[in-house]
């Protein structure tokens, strides 16, 4: 670890401007805002991070989870990932958002952790976390060190030749799931943006992993109003029974009427490279019976375009049947 | 209060330091703090096999609060132990050569004011490197012509006329031991002494080599440990931060504390090596062993002659007329091998247990009555009779207690709902020894006892059943014994391994008390002694009260009392146990515990999900003296054991020879989630060849055998053989056995 400057910030505005001289807000940031700082301190201690001024942020007033006028929810970027799994309604409405964070960590760490430091939790790549290694992530132009060497967690959508990393986050999964809009407080003003839109993949950039810009803070991330008659569920597969990254996981919101699927928002984990999506899945179940057959073809269809590498091909499979299953499971809750 | 006799021994004892441990009072050795103490952070090779071409030292030694930057240039002389000078793994002293002989060897040490000035001036220090192509390869080949470890009748022959064969290899990876306790050492150097606070498992091993490889007398060596956060074998052996910790002390005439991280933990302190065993096993139709051929190869590090000692167990385990073992080793660029938790045993019959259940499916014969078919009526590696083997009980009450007559033998016939079941089973075997051991006893006036030995507690109860075995000589109350352990200057005790200490300090504990009590009864019927004019052999000690043996405890007198009323402060006793294999009677005896683990795994295919769902282990290690302490040996090891099969594997890149998951994120252990039901009975049969207790060690047996339960589970589950650790997914993805019916 190197030595930094620490700096408490009273106000968004205030820690925006701090924040707003750094020259990037990717990897390589000479500014980083602090929350929870379980993903932040970790790496600076292994030099991966070494910004040369630290903002913290725990004393804004972004605490709070609220009731949107539509009723959606308005969740502060610091509401501990504890609070916000245990959350009457997101436990009621958004059942999905709870599992996945309860999947995640464990107890202690989850009572650290942010919605805005989960949101924007880096790699568990062992390349990038090891100084000694090649990673065009932390280094660019540096290699991949995980392409040719160990790569069993790693992704299998949404790859490059430059960068294989999955997103490790479950909360993002479930957040990708439900549409959330991330609202983001920069220099300029504020803007939201779909989270859909907020991750980038890696291409020959792996070290730009989302559109922040110098000091731009995340406020708050919007849930939509729930869907009526929709159900949701998180299912996560990893070796161990806790305290592990997703090696597949699967984010569905599932809407049945009468035997057919009338909505479904489907997202996997720890197989992409970012919170991944599948429009595929969704189009192939949208519409056609809620039954096991189309299950398994809406899988087959999110995992169409995967590129398996030297140790991780079995991802492919897992994710199929992790999907299957938290569809199935949906579908009967 | 005293309790009745006998009742010390054998029941549910807490431990004696639990509340020391619970409330943070327990003071481990990188604990402590001297005032003018300074840190020491070493800088690792970044390469596994090549050399130092250059170093650049001086941006870091610039750095604010940096004294010194130690390379091979000056930190001193260290020297390589000589023979007889103790066990240390890596002789070879830390930067005495350019030569890389591993990935994270210590190439520099920088020490500065605080642990984050050294830390970040270690990363300015900057090494270049000819770097060679490393090898890490965990595919063996001998590098020399293998050892015959024990062999009998003709092998060969009777394995290539036996009518069921069954012949296959078997790899365990390299594992890591990953106590939660970093090792450490706070090194204290005042004019010519050392006084170096270690995380060891033998303080007294500690010291020779220390002494031998910083070139002084032992005598200027002490070694404190007075509670370590578990070794499992890690911390028998002195590692290279030891000396550099030491050597910076004496440089600088400042206290130094050096404490490994997590990831040089993966590095520089040892590991389990790998092993590749080939299993050749012949039998008759009705299940009669006639061959049982092991050739086992494990790694050693590029200098070193460790050895995994996977035959240890196979020569007795089973009744066979012709049986080889070979053992093999192969070079590779890694860190040093050590002892893990069960050496040799613990990989080894994850092989010949494997390989004893494929026998089973090979003949259509249950695993249980396969093993009770090859119960041999003595140790048949040398004829001699076995001093207590309870094996065939071990397996018929496990057997019992699991429900293992609901058996069906098909695989993937048993289910939970969608869950397909797998039973499994596997028997083990550890051995028992007694080492030399000293220990003193003194009996004080105000009623209380104090004991010491150098030997040391490693958390796994030493302390308590120290104290519990002077309470059931003397009837003075756990609370009231005061039990000193963990410095070399106490009298010599063992090292913390192979399970041998609990056994150890039987005789030697037994010794000293009752020395103590003769000098206390001598004080009592001394002139003006309660006892006066009575004959010393007519009393006794009971209950803590001196009384006469006609009498009750409660007619008599406290101990305490008899020593203040004679103006003594404290009476006192030296014990000695002599080496088990010192004893010409005791080496005509095969003294071994054994066991039996009775395992089911779920499987939901639909998922891939694989998780042990139940345990039972029936555990014949001689008379158990704290059950609590006892089972708790035998849990924590199946547990152990669970990340054995399923989860543990030190991942070398074969590009750069790094040990890449060197973390508790990527190196998987098993987390509480993953600890099923976990019935554990012990047989309870005391076995006096070792000691008047009939105690012997049940540090390690837990662990052995436990993974081929688990693979035996899993193939019953699921139609896979995996004969290769850990089970993974992926190797069951395509099983057989998919969906639920
Ligand atoms: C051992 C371990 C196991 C874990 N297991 C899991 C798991 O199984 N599943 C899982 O999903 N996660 C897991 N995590 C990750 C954990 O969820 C994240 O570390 C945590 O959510 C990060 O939140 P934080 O508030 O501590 O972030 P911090 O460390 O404070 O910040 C993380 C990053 O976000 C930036 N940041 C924080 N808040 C803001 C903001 N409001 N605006 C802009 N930038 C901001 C920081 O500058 C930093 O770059 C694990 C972590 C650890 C250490
Ligand atoms: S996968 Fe990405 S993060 Fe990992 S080594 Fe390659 S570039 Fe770095």
């Amino acid at each position: 670890m190197q030595p930094f400057h620490y700096i408490r910030a009273a106000s968004v505005e205030q820690a925006v401007a701090a924040a707003a001289q750094t020259q990037t807000a990717q990897q390589g940031a000479q500014i980083r805002y602090v929350a929870g700082g379980t993903t932040l301190l970790d790496l600076m201690k292994l030099d991966v991070e070494t910004p040369a001024r630290v903002i913290d942020i725990n004393h804004l007033p972004l605490g709070e989870v609220e009731e949107t006028a539509d009723g959606g929810l308005k969740i502060g970027a610091l509401v501990r990932n504890s609070d916000l799994a245990n959350h009457p309604k997101v436990k009621a409405h958004y059942t999905v958002l709870s599992e996945a964070l309860l999947s995640g960590a464990s107890g202690q760490l989850r009572n650290m952790a942010t919605t805005g430091g989960n949101l924007l939790q880096r790699t568990r790549c062992m390349y990038f976390r090891d100084t000694a290694m090649p990673c065009n992530k932390r280094e660019p132009g540096s290699g991949c060190g995980a392409i040719g060497g160990a790569n069993r967690m790693m992704a299998v959508l949404g790859t490059s030749e430059h960068c294989i990393a999955t997103n490790p986050s479950d909360m993002n999964v479930a957040m990708t799931a439900l549409e959330a809009k991330i609202v983001i407080h920069g220099p300029h003003g504020e803007r939201q943006v779909p989270i859909e839109d907020f991750f980038l993949e890696p291409g020959d950039t792996p070290q730009r992993e989302n559109v922040l810009k110098p000091g731009e803070l995340i406020t708050h991330a919007i849930l939509p109003p729930p869907t009526r008659g929709v159900r949701s569920h998180y299912l996560k597969l990893r070796d161990r029974a806790s305290y592990e990254f997703a090696l597949a996981s699967a984010a569905v919101v599932l809407g049945v009427d009468n035997g057919t699927v009338r909505h479904a928002r489907v997202a996997l984990g720890g197989v992409g490279t970012r919170p991944w999506r599948s429009h595929e899945a969704e189009k192939a179940l949208l519409g056609q019976p809620a039954d096991a057959d189309h299950f398994h073809a809406a899988a087959e269809a999110a995992l169409a375009g995967a590129k398996p590498y030297s140790q991780n091909g079995f991802k492919i499979e897992l994710a199929r049947r992790g999907l299957t299953k938290a569809l199935s499971t949906a579908a009967a809750a | 209060m005293g309790k009745s006799p006998a009742s010390y021994i054998g029941g549910d004892f807490s431990r004696i330091d639990g509340p020391l441990k619970c409330s943070g009072r327990a003071v481990y050795s990188s604990d402590f703090n001297f005032p003018g103490l300074l840190y020491a952070v070493p800088v690792c090779a970044t390469i596994a096999s090549g050399r130092i071409t250059g170093m650049d030292t001086a941006k870091a030694e610039r750095m604010p609060g940096v004294h010194v930057v130690y390379t091979r240039h000056n930190i001193g002389p260290l020297h390589r132990p000589g023979k007889g000078d103790g066990t240390i793994d890596e002789k070879r002293p830390p930067l005495s050569d350019d030569t890389i002989h591993y990935w994270g060897q210590y190439v520099a040490l920088v020490v500065a004011d605080t642990f984050e000035q050294a830390t970040d001036a270690a990363r300015h220090v900057k090494v270049s490197y000819q770097e060679d192509t490393p090898d890490v390869s965990t595919q063996l080949a001998a590098a020399e012509k293998p050892d015959v470890d024990t062999e009998r009748g003709d092998p060969e022959s009777a394995f290539a006329s036996a009518p069921v064969k069954v012949d296959h290899t078997y790899r365990s990876p390299p594992e890591t031991h990953n106590p939660i306790e970093l090792h450490a050492s706070v090194a204290v150097y005042d004019n010519g002494h050392f006084t170096l606070y270690e995380t060891t498992q033998s303080t007294m091993n500690h010291r020779k080599v220390m002494a031998a490889m910083l070139g002084v007398p032992q005598e200027q060596v002490k070694i404190i440990m007075h509670y370590l956060g578990s070794g499992f074998g890690g911390k028998l052996w002195p590692w290279p931060h030891a000396l550099l910790a030491a050597a910076a002390a004496r440089n600088l005439e400042r206290p130094i504390k050096l404490v490994v991280s997590r990831k040089m933990m993966f590095e520089s302190v040892g590991h389990r090596t790998n092993t590749q065993q080939r299993m050749r096993l012949g039998a008759s139709h009705d299940g009669k062993l006639l061959s049982l051929q092991q050739d086992y190869l494990w790694t050693r590090s590029r200098e070193g002659d460790y050895k995994e000692n996977c035959g240890e167990a196979t020569g007795f385990l089973y009744s066979t007329p012709n049986l080889r073992v070979t053992a093999g080793y192969a070079r590779r660029d890694v860190g040093y091998p050590t002892a893990m938790r069960g050496p040799g045993a613990v990989p080894g019959l994850y092989a010949v247990e494997s390989a004893m259940d494929e026998l089973a499916v090979a003949l259509d014969m249950d695993p249980v009555q396969l093993r009770i078919k090859n119960e041999p009526k003595v140790d048949e590696t040398n004829g001699h009779p076995f001093s207590s083997r309870h094996l065939v009980e071990c397996l018929t009450t496990g057997a019992e207690k699991f429900g293992w007559d609901k058996r069906q033998a098909k695989v993937g016939s048993m289910r939970d709902g969608d869950t397909v079941l797998g039973w499994g089973v596997a028997a083990c075997s550890w051995m028992a020894q007694r080492l030399p051991a000293q220990i003193s006893v003194q009996l004080n006036a105000d009623g209380s006892a104090h004991v010491a030995s150098a030997t040391q507690d490693i958390g796994t109860g030493t302390y308590t059943v120290i104290a519990q075995m002077v309470a059931q000589l003397t009837g003075i109350g756990l609370d009231r014994i005061e039990v000193k352990l963990g410095e070399s200057t106490l009298p010599p005790g063992p090292l913390s391994g192979g399970s041998m200490v609990t056994g150890s300090m039987v005789p030697a504990t037994d010794e000293a008390t009752r020395a103590a009590i003769s000098q206390l009864l001598h004080t009592a019927t001394g002139s003006g002694g309660h006892f006066a004019g009575v004959s010393a052999d007519q009393l006794t000690l009971s209950e803590g009260r001196v009384h006469r043996k006609d009498q009750a405890p409660d007619d008599g007198v406290p101990f305490g009392k008899i020593l203040a009323d004679a103006r003594v402060d404290h009476v006192s006793g030296k014990g000695q146990s002599k080496g088990s294999g010192d004893d010409p009677k005791e080496k005509k005896l095969s003294i071994h515990s054994y066991g039996a683990h009775f395992v089911e795994i779920g499987w939901q295919p639909d998922i891939a999900r694989l998780r042990v769902r139940r345990v039972v282990t029936v555990i014949d290690g001689g008379r158990v003296i704290n059950t609590r302490t006892g089972r708790n040996q035998i849990e924590g090891a199946i547990v152990m054991g669970l990340g054995m099969a399923m989860l543990e594997d030190t991942e070398y890149d074969s590009r750069n020879g790094a040990p890449i998951n060197s973390n508790l994120a990527d190196y998987l252990v098993a987390s509480h989630a993953d600890t099923p039901e976990i019935d554990v009975t012990f047989l309870d049969y005391p076995d006096y060849a070792l000691n008047a207790l009939g105690a012997r060690g049940i540090g390690e047996i837990g662990l052995a055998g436990f993974a081929a339960a688990v693979t035996s589970a899993v193939y019953h589950a699921t139609g896979v053989r995996v004969r290769d650790l850990p089970v993974r997914i992926e190797d069951l993805l395509n099983a057989p056995e998919q969906s639920a019916a």
